[in-house]
């Protein structure tokens, strides 16, 4: 495990990108496109590898440890008790009261030929059929899935946080301070993946920090570690993305051809999450975004087209002035 | 198993990821079976009928491991010509007595053999020669006796006594061999007979009995696990035995990757068992004496003295255990103070105990850790008797139901119980959780595992260690000087742990050291091998000696997996002697040779004479194994070289019990005591040797009754912990399932008009509760014989207390017993309709209504001959005029 690096006070000169720099290191702060190390980039002299959680959700079992150890160590209070009727999910969705979600995905296994081709496989909670289930094709399939905040590697909440709340830390990881957080909330429309979210009586914005204090002391996160089919994998993102591909090929071996990886790829429109998953769907199916975009990819862009339309105007402006003069 | 071991499963994950295949039998869809390469639903309560479909798919199409099979199991014993199977006497064997209820195995025996051979009837009270007390009328409280009859536990670990050497006919031709015997009886269980009685399609079934033939063998070997799935049934032992019996065809015991492993229903039930919190046996499975049959201790081992294989050494273990427990004072001349020990009247059983409780007998009870309340069968007559004490001490974490029932149980809500009137004084002592206290589990796999105290227990909670220890103390204490002959047992005890902290903590670690035994000179033994029954040892348990060898506490050890081998007898200390595989002589050929490479586990190692291998050898370590051992031999000296099975007096493993089951030598399948269903093996309905208790508490549904047309099971769920005494106290668990919940399929939705999210009563003839409704397509109708079985499933962690509450499905549990060991039977038949129940008084009114629909008295309908078809369909019209009644209301 990597010791703890302290936090500098002023970040160093933008680097050039140089002989030392593995290829994809960039020249500046970039708020969208594949960047490796995000820790250089956030400003971190010689940081410990990037972390991230690999999420294999082929063999997980929905036994919800990870929610439970997240809350007892991270002290996260109760979501409270109601009874969902979305098979055995009762947590419902990720928000400041839960940062781990294990989704159930219950859908009847209908014969590939009965399937429609438009059928995305949306979760449904709605009574499955009363004329299903009897003849002896007909099955069902469960799909559980440990969700967590992504950590992106551009993260959108980090960009628009205008406190500072929102930082990046040494391992890579996106973590709110919330002696900083002053409630404003901009970072809850900002993430994609719809993961940070205000606690109501409080006001505050509440997510999975990596369990940065378990990092620092050389610990892995207390879900992982509570993980008991090591379906949620914890290491540097670098081996774990290897580990991720070795493992889908393996199951394309076995015929398992519906595994994919979701998050891991650098050139998505987050820059890849530092915490990613092996699906046995599409994403929809466990109700994540098939295509994820940082939400601030654009700002320079819309900045320099503002900057244009500004300049435009101003030209108009002094057209006009300098038009009277004539 | 996810669904209730979820950290086992851990163990099943990474064979999966190893390319095993896993298939999942249960009748709900559930986190296991998400995973498996395979489920298969079932109706609960026709696993042997499963299970024989197999034990018949392997011996019709011989795919038996005949190797195996001849040498290693009494496949080739002949069996007398007296014995009568179910296939001659319509769903009976021989030996039934209708009158009590119960069997006489003597026909069951191996040609041969004079049932009045003391051996095996001293521990038998139904056997020749021992007093029989049936005549107290069956099923009731009076005749433990006649149901006594044949207790498997009752003969130790070892099981009953036969003689050495049944004939044999290897070449398994002779008509009454056992082969030939096993092969008729299950002749019957066709894969379309499995589809009549339990739902499965014959498809389903056949790859099924495809894949695990396919994967047995030389070369291969299947493992089973299961839960209380299989054993909470009246014929609960012969469901294992089914087991038992195809992993034995298939050779899958004694060797890697094999075997038969029960999941507990708590931690440390196995360590439970081993230094037994149950009546009738003492630690080691040595039985408890009975008062009419075991004057002295020379009459009490001599069922074993001198009997063939390793149980012969009983004495020891008796001696060693009396040793331990009175010390000095236990002396040659006083027969080591076998006097001192407790004996067995009758059944002492937990039902048995509770319906005592009901009718006076029971005057003081202490709950350590359970919950009856909500977590056995029958609720209400557990709180009825828990109502009729003068005193009730209750242990544990938190303030449970089985505390609190007297001011807010279901019976005070119905007005049946008023606060005022109950007499039971109730102390409520709080416990040490496992965290807060230090001790050993022992698991499935027999392996001990130490855990050390983390924390201090909160407040005034205590270890249970702690309770006994300063409460012996303090009788003690009380009863010094006395002269009286009966406080002698307390006064002679040896009872001086080291005490440590100012809480004068007893040292578990000591417990452990006692447990495990000491010498003459008193330091800690290594092996049972070494005990002695001249008095010079000390043993607390027989088979956990070993576990404080070279005075370190093996339990405690735990070197990572990676440092040591693949069998990892490091970690941890596995009973007995350390062996992780139990019979692992079984996992040579009879040569002593692997049966190959690939599974090479334990083999003789010719050249230096001895038996080697990645485990401790579960054999005599220089027995070759072209050993024969002379006639008359006693003992271990009576072991042959191809005898694996060592605990047996025959060195074989039974396909067939000729003595010791009380319900039959092979399994044969019955329906549950409440079924929707007639047998369609046989006219004999139910178990015919189960235990029924007729009483006004324990009113049974009638069979095939159309007001009770369907069947529930109960179950756990993942996130909560049995009878919610460590789960609904906990917001972080409570809200992972925030409330008692029923699960049905779509098709029973639509048919009794139940809403997803919505209410539904449940009502059997005991009582009727109410669960919101999850409509889910893991509950699955099955066409079983001509007509389709919907199934009611209900987690059953719910009571009256905590975070979370909800009605107890244990409400609607009847209380019908396995023969052998006194458990219940999780499956009934029961109706659903949609809303909530009835309030206050009109509940017991909306349950006798129901009663008298079904025609049903209080008193359980007995065994009805299963009718064709077509002679219960003036029946079946008649009872639908009541459902169509029931929908009206």
């Amino acid at each position: 495990m990597p010791k703890p690096v302290t936090k500098p006070v002023t970040k160093p000169e933008s680097r050039k990108g140089g002989a030392d720099e593995r290829q994809a290191g960039m020249s500046r702060q970039q708020l969208s496109g594949p960047l490796h190390d995000v820790s250089t980039d956030a400003g971190y002299a010689a940081p410990p590898p990037r972390m991230g959680f690999f999420t294999d959700t082929s063999i997980c079992i929905g036994c919800k440890a990870c929610e439970v150890a997240c809350k007892e160590w991270n002290g996260v209070p109760d979501d409270g008790l109601t009874l969902t009727g979305m098979s055995y999910d009762n947590t419902a969705a990720l928000g400041a009261d839960t940062w781990r979600h294990v989704a159930f995905v219950e859908q009847p296994t209908a014969p590939p030929a009965a399937a429609p081709a438009t059928d995305l496989g949306m979760p449904g909670f709605g009574p499955p059929d009363p004329q299903g289930g009897l003849e002896a094709d007909a099955g069902v399939r469960w799909l559980m899935s440990s969700d967590v905040c992504k950590h992106c590697t551009h993260a959108a909440c980090l960009d628009v946080c205008p406190t500072g709340a929102l930082f990046r830390t040494e391992f890579g990881t996106v973590v709110v301070q919330p002696d900083v957080c002053n409630g404003c909330g901009y970072c809850v429309p900002a993430c994609p993946y719809g993961v940070i979210d205000q606690r109501k009586e409080d006001g505050r914005v509440f997510k999975c920090t990596l369990c940065y204090d378990r990092l620092s002391v050389g610990e892995e996160p207390a879900c992982a570690k509570a993980c008991p089919t090591d379906s949620i994998q914890f290491g540097e993102l670098d081996e774990l993305r290897e580990r991720a591909e070795r493992r889908v090929e393996d199951l394309h071996s076995r015929g398992v051809d519906v595994a994919r990886l979701y998050g891991q790829d650098p050139e998505d429109g987050v820059g890849g999450d530092g915490a990613f998953f092996l699906l046995l769907d599409e994403p929809e199916v466990y109700g994540l975004p098939p295509d994820p975009v940082v939400t601030t990819r654009d700002l320079p862009d819309i900045w320099r087209h503002v900057g244009k339309a500004a300049i435009g105007l101003l030209g108009v402006g002094a057209a006009t002035f300098l038009g009277r003069r004539r | 198993m996810a669904e209730c071991h979820p950290v086992g499963f851990q163990w099943v994950m990474e064979a999966k990821a190893r390319g095993a295949t896993i298939i999942h039998v249960d009748p709900r869809f559930t986190r296991t079976s998400a995973v498996a390469d395979l489920h298969v639903s079932l109706r609960a309560g026709s696993d042997i009928a499963m299970l024989g479909g197999l034990v018949n798919y392997v011996l019709s199409n011989e795919l038996d491991f005949r190797d195996y099979v001849v040498p290693y199991t009494n496949a080739a014993a002949i069996v007398g010509e007296d014995f009568r199977d179910t296939e001659d006497l319509a769903g009976l064997f021989s030996g039934y007595d209708a009158a009590s209820g119960s069997y006489d195995s003597t026909s069951w025996q191996y040609e041969g053999v004079q049932e009045s051979a003391p051996a095996a009837g001293q521990r038998d009270p139904s056997q020749p020669g021992v007093p029989d007390s049936s005549d107290a009328g069956a099923g009731g409280a009076d005749d433990e006796l006649a149901h006594d009859a044949s207790r498997s536990e009752a003969a130790g670990s070892g099981g009953p006594s036969v003689p050495h050497k049944p004939q044999r006919d290897e070449t398994l031709q002779h008509p009454r061999c056992v082969y030939q015997i096993l092969k008729r009886h299950f002749a019957r269980y066709t894969p379309e007979m499995v589809q009549q009685v339990c739902g499965i399609p014959v498809e389903q079934f056949l790859a099924v009995a495809k894949a695990i033939t396919a994967n047995s063998g030389r070369d291969k070997t299947t493992a089973f696990c299961y839960a209380v799935g299989w054993t909470h049934h009246a014929s609960g032992v012969q469901l294992i035995r089914t087991a038992s019996i195809l992993q034995l065809l298939l050779g899958n015991i004694g060797r890697p990757g094999g075997g038969i492993l029960a999941l507990r229903g708590h931690a440390s039930i196995q360590g439970s068992t081993d230094i037994p919190t149950l009546y009738n046996i003492l630690p080691g499975y040595i039985p408890m004496p009975h008062a009419a049959q075991h004057q002295g201790l020379a009459e009490f081992v001599a069922a074993d003295a001198g009997k063939t294989g390793y149980w012969g050494n009983m004495p020891a273990y008796a001696t060693s255990l009396l040793k331990s427990w009175w010390g000095d004072a236990a002396t040659a001349d006083n027969d080591y103070c076998f006097d001192y020990l407790p004996r067995l009247t009758g059944d002492h059983g937990t039902y048995t105990t509770v319906m005592d409780q009901i009718d006076g007998k029971v005057k003081g009870y202490f709950l350590v850790g359970e919950n009856p309340a909500v977590g056995s069968a029958n609720g209400k007559m557990q709180r009825l008797g828990l109502a009729n004490l003068d005193w009730l001490v209750v242990r544990d974490l938190v303030m449970i139901e089985s505390a609190t029932f007297w001011k807010d149980g279901p019976e005070v809500q119905t007005g049946e119980m008023r606060a005022d009137e109950v007499g039971t004084e109730i102390f409520f002592l709080p416990a040490a959780a496992h965290t807060e206290k230090s001790g050993s589990f022992t698991n499935t796999q027999r392996m001990l595992q130490w855990h050390h105290k983390a924390v201090e227990p909160p407040g005034d909670a205590t270890s249970d260690l702690s309770f006994y220890y300063h409460l012996g103390q303090r009788i003690r204490a009380k009863l010094e000087g006395s002269t009286d002959p009966m406080d002698r047992p307390l006064l002679d005890l040896t009872w001086d742990y080291p005490e440590e902290g100012a809480e004068r903590e007893p040292s578990a670690d000591a417990v452990l050291r006692e447990v495990n035994g000491t010498g003459p000179e008193g330091s800690a033994l290594s092996a049972y091998t070494e005990l002695k029954d001249d008095g010079s040892t000390r043993c607390g348990c027989w088979i956990y000696c070993g576990a404080y060898a070279d005075e370190v506490n093996q339990a405690a050890r735990r070197k990572p997996g990676q440092e040591q081998s693949w069998v990892a007898p490091e970690w941890g200390w596995a009973w007995p002697a350390n062996r992780r595989i139990l019979y692992n002589r079984a996992s040579a050929d009879p040569d002593g040779k692997p049966w190959s490479e690939r599974k090479a586990y334990v083999w003789w190692d010719a050249d230096n004479g001895t038996w080697t291998g990645h485990d401790v050898p579960d054999f005599i370590p220089d027995r070759a194994p072209d050993h024969v051992p002379q006639q008359g031999a006693s003992g271990p000296d009576a072991i042959g070289g191809q005898d694996p099975f060592i605990m047996q007096t025959d060195g074989k493993a039974w396909l067939y019990a000729p003595t010791g089951l009380a319900d039959g030598p092979m399994p044969a399948h019955y329906e549950p005591p409440e079924s929707p269903v007639g047998n369609p093996l046989y006219a004999q309905q139910n178990n015919p040797a189960r235990e029924s208790y007729p009483r006004r508490e324990n009113p049974l549904n009638p069979s095939q009754s159309a007001v009770f047309p369907y069947v529930f099971t109960t179950y756990r769920l993942t996130e909560h912990h049995t009878a919610g005494g460590m789960s609904r106290t906990l917001a972080y668990l409570s809200e992972l399932q925030p409330e008692f919940f029923c699960e049905v399929s779509a098709a029973l939705a639509e048919e009794r008009g139940l809403t997803h999210l919505g209410w539904a009563t449940i009502t059997t003839a005991r009582n009727a509760i109410e669960a919101r409704v999850l409509v889910t397509d893991r509950m699955r109708p099955l066409r079983v014989a001509d007509r389709v079985i919907h199934q009611v499933g209900l987690p059953y962690h719910w009571g009256g207390s905590g975070l979370t509450t909800g009605d107890s499905p244990n409400d609607l549990v009847n209380v019908t017993l396995d023969p052998n060991v006194h458990i219940q039977d999780k499956v009934g038949t029961c109706d659903i309709q949609p809303g909530r129940r009835p309030r206050g008084a009109a509940l017991p009114r909306h349950v006798e209504d129901y009663r008298r629909r079904a025609g049903g008295t209080a008193l359980p309908i007995g065994d009805q001959p299963s009718e064709p078809a077509g002679a219960q369909a003036g029946d079946q019209a008649g009872d639908q005029a009541g459902v169509q009644e029931g929908r009206r209301r």
